[in-house]
C-alpha cells in the first residue's frame, strides 16, 4: 500500500513536469483499493444526438448520454446494436455522421492525439504482437507515452507477474485480456473504454478483470464498459444504457431499470398444478409452466392469503419461493430477442434516458 | 513527425521481425545460403574443364603424346584415358553419359612424320551442346597448331585476351550485387506483405494508433529497420563473396543511395499489396506473384545480357533490374553515370509506390480529410460490421 501511494505521488510529480498529458484521476490521489470516489460533477464523456450511418444503415441513431469520473457506465445490447461503433467514435477511431461528442471536453475525432493521451482502451477481441512479452509491451507503451511506469507494479495489478516474460502468443485468453488492461493503464488514463473485456474468459479470469474494473472506478476513473454478460453489468455498473437497433432504449442504475421495466415480485409454488385453480378467486395474475405456479404480488400483503389458500386446499406442494426479475429478464424483454441473434420482436419503444 | 518516438518504437519492431521465423530466414539465412551455393558453383575453386575421354590407339608415338599434352594445355578439357578394350568408343560415350570421347588412330605419329593425312574421331553428346562445342574448339585448335608446326610455319595473326576496365569480372563478382539486390527485395516485400495484412486483420494497427505513435513515425521506423538490414546484408554478402570466393567487389558510397531507396521501394510495394488484400492468404499470393519473377528475371543470378532477347524487355520492366544494375555500376564498375540513371528510376518508382501505399494504408479505423477551420470530414468508411 505504501508502495502504491509512493508510485502515485511519483506519477503526480511527473505529470506536473509534462504539459502534454493532463493530470489523470489518480493525480495526487492517495486512493486505496477499498475506497470509492463519488462520481465527478462534470461529465467526462458527453454524447448528444450521436448518429453514425454506413450508407443506408443507421448503426447509431440519435443517442445521447453522459458519463462522469468515478462511474462505471455499461452499454448493453445484442450483436449489431451499435455498441462498438459508439465506443470507437468516442475513442476517436471513427468519425460520426451527426451529433456532438466530447471526451474530456474535446472532440475525439479532430483532437485524436490529445484525447488518446488521456484515455485507456481495451478493444473488442484484443490482440497484441505474438512475440512480445507483457513486460516488453508495457515498456514500449511507456516509451511512447513518455510515462514512467514500473512494469512489475502494473503486471502485479492485473495479476500477471508470473507471465511477465512469456511471449503473448503463449498466454491464455484471460491473460491476453489482462495484458490489454495493463497496457490501457500505462498512461494513467482518466477514462477507460473496455469493449467486451471478459468475452470468452473463464469465470475466474472474468472475476479477476472485474476486480480491476472496480479498482479503476475506486481510483476516480470513468469506465465505459460494453458487455454481453448481464450479470457483469449488474455487478459492476453504476448506470446502464441498453442499446438496440442503434437507439438507446433506456438508461439508469441496474436496480432502477429492473424496478421500472421488471415484472412485480412473484411467489413461485412448486407442486400440484391444480393449485393455480384454487388461487384464481384471489384475483391475482397467475402463470403456470413446468409444474410451477407463479403468482404476481401487488403488494407484500398478498403473500399471506396465497399461502393460506394453498395450505387450505390440501393439494400437494413442495416449495414456496419469491422471485424477482433480474437484469437479464428485463433486458430480454426490452430488446425483444436473445443475444445469439435469434429473430424476435422489435424494441418495445424508446424510453427517455 | 516525432523522431524520438519513431526511434522508441524501432527496437520493438526489430524484435518483432527477428522473433518471426520468416523474418530471420528471409533476412539472414536465405541470402547467406544462396551466396554459399551459387558462390561454390560460380567460383573458380572447382574444376570447370570439360572431361574428354581419349582412346589412344597410338600410345607409343611421341606425337600422340604431344597432341594429348596440347589438349590438356588448352585449359578447356580434362583428358582421361580409355582402354581400347572398351570396344566402340561411340557406344562407350553414350552408355556412360560422357560429354565427349576422342579416338587417336593407330599410326597417328607415323602419318604426321610422313605428312600424310590422318583422321581423329571425336564423339560428343548432343544434349551437352555447349560443352561439346568447347571440346570441338579445343581439339580443332590443337590440331591446327600441330599442322602449322609440322608445315614449318608460325602464327601470323595473334591476339591478346584482355578484360575491359582492367579487371577480370567473373560470375561470382556479378552474383554479389545480385544477391544484395535480392535481399533488399525479399525481406521487405515478404515481411511487409505478411505483416500489413496480418496486422490489419488482428487490428494491431488500430492498437498502435491508440498510442502516441503516428502513422508516419511507424513508417519511418519500419523503413529504418529495412535500411539497416540492407546495409548488414551488403556487408555480409560482400564479405562472404570476397573472403570465400574471391569476388572483386568494393563497397563505395555510390551504393548507399540504392540501399536506402531500395528498401523504400519494396517496403512500399509490400505495404500496398498487404493493405489492398482482403485476407493474409490473398496478400501472400499477390506478394509471391510480384516477388518471384523479380527474383529470377532481374539479373540476380545471371547478368540480363545473357538472357534470350525476348526476355530482356521483361527484365527491363522490373524494378529490381534497375536496383541490381545500379549496384553493379556502383560496386563493380564504379560507373557513376549508369548508377545515377538507375538511381533516378528506382527513386521515381519508390516515390510512386510510397504515395500509393500511404494512400491505401489506414491507421485509424477510418481516414479523415481535414477541411478548413478544423472540420474533419469522413471520406473512407468501408462499411465495417456494426457491433
Amino acid at each position: 500500500m505504501i508502495r502504491l501511494a509512493f508510485d502515485l505521488y511519483q506519477r503526480r510529480q511527473e505529470r506536473k513536469q509534462s504539459s502534454s498529458v493532463t493530470p489523470g484521476p489518480n493525480s495526487g490521489a492517495t486512493s486505496t483499493e477499498g475506497s470509492t470516489r463519488a462520481p465527478s460533477a462534470t461529465p467526462v464523456i458527453e454524447v448528444s444526438h450521436l448518429q453514425k450511418s454506413y450508407g443506408k444503415v443507421h448503426a447509431v441513431n440519435d443517442i445521447s448520454f453522459d458519463i462522469h469520473g468515478g462511474e462505471v457506465f455499461s452499454f448493453l445490447g445484442p450483436n449489431g446494436a451499435g455498441k462498438s461503433t459508439t465506443v470507437e467514435i468516442l475513442e476517436g477511431l471513427r468519425d460520426r455522421t451527426g451529433g456532438e461528442v466530447r471526451v474530456l471536453g474535446l472532440d475525439p475525432w479532430s483532437h485524436f492525439d490529445q484525447v488518446k493521451a488521456r484515455i485507456g482502451v481495451i478493444p473488442q477481441d484484443f490482440h497484441f504482437f505474438p512475440k512480445l512479452t507483457p513486460r516488453e509491451a508495457i515498456r514500449l507503451y511507456a516509451r511512447l507515452f513518455k510515462a514512467r511506469v514500473d512494469p512489475d507494479e502494473l503486471l502485479a495489478r492485473v495479476e500477471l507477474t508470473d507471465k511477465a516474460d512469456d511471449y503473448y502468443d503463449t498466454l491464455s485468453g484471460g491473460q491476453h485480456q489482462k495484458v490489454g488492461v495493463a497496457l490501457s493503464l500505462v498512461n494513467d488514463p482518466e477514462v477507460c473504454f473496455l469493449d467486451e473485456p471478459t468475452t470468452g474468459l473463464d469465470p475466474r479470469a472474468r472475476r479477476s478483470i472485474w476486480a480491476v474494473i472496480r479498482r479503476l472506478r475506486s481510483e476516480g476513473r470513468a469506465v465505459f464498459l460494453t458487455t454481453h454478460y448481464l450479470e457483469e453489468a449488474q455487478q459492476l455498473s453504476d448506470r446502464i444504457g441498453i442499446l438496440n437497433f442503434g437507439k438507446i432504449i433506456t438508461t439508469g442504475s441496474p436496480s432502477a431499470i429492473i424496478t421500472e421495466f421488471g415484472r412485480p415480485e412473484r411467489i413461485r409454488i412448486v407442486g400440484d398444478p391444480s393449485i393455480a385453480g384454487q388461487l384464481k378467486p384471489l384475483g391475482l395474475s397467475i402463470t403456470q409452466a413446468d409444474g410451477e405456479v407463479e403468482v404476481e404480488l401487488r403488494s407484500k400483503n398478498d403473500a399471506l392469503p396465497i399461502l393460506q389458500t394453498v395450505s387450505a386446499s390440501g393439494l400437494r406442494w413442495e416449495s414456496f419461493s419469491t422471485v424477482n426479475d433480474s437484469l437479464e429478464d428485463v433486458f430480454i424483454r426490452l430488446v425483444g430477442r436473445l443475444e445469439d441473434g435469434a429473430s424476435g420482436t422489435p424494441p418495445v419503444g424508446e424510453v427517455a434516458a | 513527425m516525432n523522431l524520438g518516438r519513431a526511434l522508441a518504437y524501432f527496437p520493438t519492431f526489430a524484435r518483432i521481425c527477428f522473433r518471426s521465423r520468416l523474418g530471420v530466414f528471409m533476412t539472414l539465412i536465405f541470402p547467406v545460403v544462396l551466396i554459399l551455393i551459387f558462390g561454390a558453383l560460380f567460383s573458380n575453386s572447382g574444376s570447370t574443364r570439360v572431361p574428354l575421354s581419349v582412346e589412344n590407339l597410338d600410345h607409343n608415338s611421341p606425337l600422340s603424346q604431344q597432341f594429348i599434352a596440347g589438349l590438356n594445355s588448352t585449359g578447356v578439357v580434362s583428358v582421361s584415358f580409355v582402354s581400347p578394350s572398351v570396344g566402340n568408343l561411340s557406344d562407350y560415350v553414350a552408355h556412360n553419359s560422357l560429354v565427349a570421347g576422342l579416338v587417336i588412330p593407330q599410326g597417328f605419329g607415323a602419318a604426321l612424320d610422313n605428312r600424310s593425312p590422318v583422321r581423329l574421331l571425336l564423339f560428343t553428346d548432343p544434349s551437352s551442346a555447349v560443352a561439346a562445342g568447347e571440346v570441338q574448339g579445343a581439339v580443332q585448335g590443337v590440331a591446327n597448331g600441330m599442322d602449322l608446326r609440322i608445315a614449318g610455319g608460325s602464327p601470323i595473326v595473334t591476339y591478346a585476351d584482355l578484360n575491359a576496365g582492367g579487371h577480370i569480372f567473373t560470375a561470382i563478382d556479378y552474383l554479389v550485387p545480385g544477391l544484395i539486390g535480392f535481399s533488399v527485395l525479399v525481406s521487405p516485400m515478404m515481411q511487409m506483405v505478411n505483416l500489413s495484412s496480418t496486422w490489419k486483420r488482428e487490428k494491431l494497427f488500430r492498437e498502435l494508433s491508440l498510442t502516441p505513435l503516428s502513422r508516419s513515425e511507424w513508417l519511418f521506423a519500419t523503413l529504418l529497420w529495412y535500411v539497416v538490414l540492407a546495409l548488414v546484408s551488403t556487408v555480409l554478402l560482400t564479405g562472404l563473396g570476397t573472403l570465400l570466393f574471391g569476388a572483386h567487389v568494393t563497397i563505395t558510397a555510390l551504393a548507399l543511395p540504392f540501399l536506402i531507396v531500395g528498401p523504400v521501394l519494396f517496403v512500399s510495394i509490400g505495404l500496398l499489396a498487404g493493405t489492398v488484400s482482403k485476407t493474409p492468404e490473398v496478400a501472400a499470393m499477390i506478394g509471391n506473384v510480384i516477388t518471384f519473377p523479380m527474383m529470377f528475371l532481374s539479373g540476380t543470378f545471371y547478368p540480363v545480357s545473357m538472357f534470350p532477347s525476348w526476355l530482356v524487355p521483361v527484365a527491363h520492366a522490373l524494378p529490381l533490374y534497375y536496383l541490381i544494375d545500379g549496384l553493379n555500376a556502383a560496386l563493380l564498375f564504379g560507373n557513376v553515370s549508369t548508377a545515377l540513371a538507375d538511381l533516378a528510376i528506382v527513386t521515381g518508382l519508390a516515390v510512386v509506390f510510397a504515395v500509393g501505399a500511404t494512400q491505401a494504408f489506414t491507421w485509424r479505423e477510418e481516414r479523415g480529410r481535414v477541411l478548413s477551420r478544423g472540420k474533419v470530414t469522413h471520406d473512407g468508411a468501408r462499411g465495417p460490421a456494426v457491433s
